[in-house]
């Protein structure tokens, strides 16, 4: 147990106390640290619009990206869950894009969402499409990333499918002698048998998607005119850039703070839509 | 663990119903759209660069040049940086495997009054956004004396490895049977004998799993060398790719792609070869690494 006991108090609680005493202080690199009270934090939720512009920007990305991979996600582990010839070979396919993430990932679909020679707006054209700007055009910008995302919906998929595959064959077949048909099988049995899954991967994708940087630092340096200005990347720039160290910690916290109360309300929202019993 | 996954749920009934045949051609139309940007990355790879302009876009390559990947080697100095990630990658993986090991095995047997709430401390982990430690992580390891050193990226990672990993590997220890401990206890095997002869050996799928994901994290991890290292002797493959050096001024996206999918190969070698560890792990937990 001593290692890992040790390593969240070295790397994870203790950081996080330094953090927050940080968030309160002006913490350079030359000059010597000093308290400063609130100015930070007044600073950050009052007079830099920019904070707000990179929560906003951050928000629309993860809700997007969380519902598209979410739902796509489950509807390829539904489909992959009926007798398909090939299932192995397909599963892997989906898997694939999910170990390769990165900086690899990155250069890749920047290239793919280029606007004349592009995959995307080249398909787009020989139907007669013309495609947007995408990753320098403010409004398509985040879109792009959302869509990007749902390519990696493997590790999401390999779980939902390992929850689908955990449903007692029984209540399938009692619900068939009701006369239920395939929809409603689905809506009734299977969604609320892998509710508490769905929500375990729903939190764990929120955490995950608001702490967005790699997209944001290689693909656009958070523009054009900071509509991709995700907050890690705000905090990139005060904390190792500017070298403003008590700043970039108050603006963690206030992430930090948006993250756990995002959480919260999932967790809240839990009984409302996740099933008692299957939770196990 | 995985042969649940290998099962179809539906076993015996071999008729091509309509839903089936369209089941059937949704996951193959999507595996389609999977496959495009890899095949894609591919053809513009081996392609000539002045082709890749040319209108209307050639989907094919007319002309092959296997040599991009020669010159994407030498211009993105990928050699030197790949073998900097693999070095850095390899101390950290085992860092994780040995100390998550060590400390899931403590969760799953010890018995201590404190197990649990120790046990749920560490588990937070999980849900503590990483931003939040960053900075006062840089400072401490500045104070340290560690800017431009491999040591950021490694040590912590001897520090139990991480909340995923001893998560993974405890929800294994538990699945292995009670009596093969009890078995080896009666026969007066110590507590390091049972665990070096009994319980590491049956838990090496989950072992495998936790290495695989953690030499991944490492591997594909920007942030990290981003802030750390300066020194381009020491610099790690992720910060050396996104900085690829276009010189003429012209972006050399044959190069770039041969580049990217250089810095994708050993991840995909590695799912190829142990695809079903990765599974595993991702059962096991019911995670993502």
């Amino acid at each position: 147990m001593l290692p890992a006991v040790l390593g969240f108090l070295l790397f994870t609680l203790g950081p996080m106390i330094f953090s927050l005493v940080m968030s309160f202080m002006d913490y350079g690199v030359i000059t010597a640290p000093q308290w400063v009270g609130l100015d930070n934090w007044r600073r950050a939720l009052f007079e830099d619009p920019l904070v707000w512009q990179s929560l906003r920007v951050t928000l629309y990305y993860a809700v997007g990206s969380v519902v598209l991979t979410s739902v796509l996600a489950f509807l390829v582990a539904l489909l992959m869950n009926q007798p398909i010839v090939g299932q192995r070979v397909f599963r892997t396919i989906y898997y694939m894009p999910s170990v390769i993430s990165g900086v690899p990932v990155a250069i890749l679909w920047t290239w793919i969402f280029n606007p004349t020679i592009g995959v995307i707006n080249t398909a787009l054209r020989w139907v007669g499409i013309e495609g947007p700007r995408w990753l320098t055009s403010p409004e398509w910008v985040i879109p792009a990333l959302i869509l990007m995302s749902s390519w990696s919906i493997g590790g999401a998929m390999v779980i939902y499918l390992a929850g689908l595959q955990g449903v007692p064959n029984e209540l399938y077949e009692a619900a068939q002698l009701d006369g239920a048909g395939a929809v409603r099988r689905t809506l009734s049995i299977t969604l609320p048998m892998v509710s508490p899954v769905i929500f375990f991967n729903l939190v764990m994708s929120i955490i995950g998607s608001l702490q967005v940087f790699t997209q944001a630092y290689v693909m656009t340096e958070g523009g054009p005119i900071n509509s991709s200005l995700f907050a890690v990347l705000y905090i990139y720039r005060n904390a190792f850039f500017y070298f403003q160290m008590g700043y970039g910690s108050t603006l963690a916290w206030i992430l930090f703070l948006v993250i756990g109360l995002l959480t919260l309300l999932v967790f809240r929202s839990q009984r409302i839509w996740v099933h008692e019993e299957a939770q196990s | 663990m995985t042969d649940v996954l290998e099962r179809p749920r539906v076993t015996g009934r071999r008729r091509w119903t309509a839903g089936r045949v369209v089941a059937q051609l949704i996951v193959l139309l999507g595996a389609a759209i999977i496959l495009v940007p890899f095949l894609w990355m591919l053809r513009t790879a081996v392609m000539p660069l002045e082709d890749l302009f040319r209108l209307p876009v050639q989907w094919l390559p007319t002309t092959v040049e296997w040599s991009n990947f020669a010159e994407a080697w030498v211009r993105g100095k990928v050699g030197r940086y790949a073998l900097n990630s693999f070095i850095v990658a390899g101390l950290a993986t085992l860092g994780t495997v040995v100390t998550a090991s060590i400390s899931a095995y403590g969760f799953a047997y010890l018995r201590s009054r404190w197990r649990s709430a120790l046990f749920a401390m560490v588990l937070s982990g999980l849900m503590i956004p990483g931003i939040v430690t960053l900075v006062p992580t840089y400072v401490i390891f500045r104070e340290l004396g560690w800017l431009n050193t491999w040591m950021p990226l490694i040590a912590p990672s001897w520090f139990g490895g991480g909340a995923f990993s001893v998560f993974l590997l405890r929800q294994f220890f538990r699945t292995i049977p009670r009596e093969l401990r009890e078995a080896a206890t009666l026969d007066g095997a110590s507590e390091l004998r049972i665990y070096a002869r009994v319980i590491a050996p049956l838990a090496m799928p989950a072992h495998a799993a936790v290495a695989i994901f953690s030499f991944l994290g490492v591997w594909n991890d920007l942030f990290g060398p981003l802030i750390y290292i300066n020194d381009d002797a020491l610099q790690l493959l992720p910060v050396g790719l996104a900085a690829f050096p276009n010189p003429q001024g012209v972006t050399a996206w044959n190069l770039m792609m041969a580049g990217a999918l250089m810095g994708m190969l050993p991840c995909l070698v590695l799912f190829f070869l142990f695809q079903r560890y990765f599974i595993q792990g991702i059962v096991t937990s019911g995670l993502r690494g």
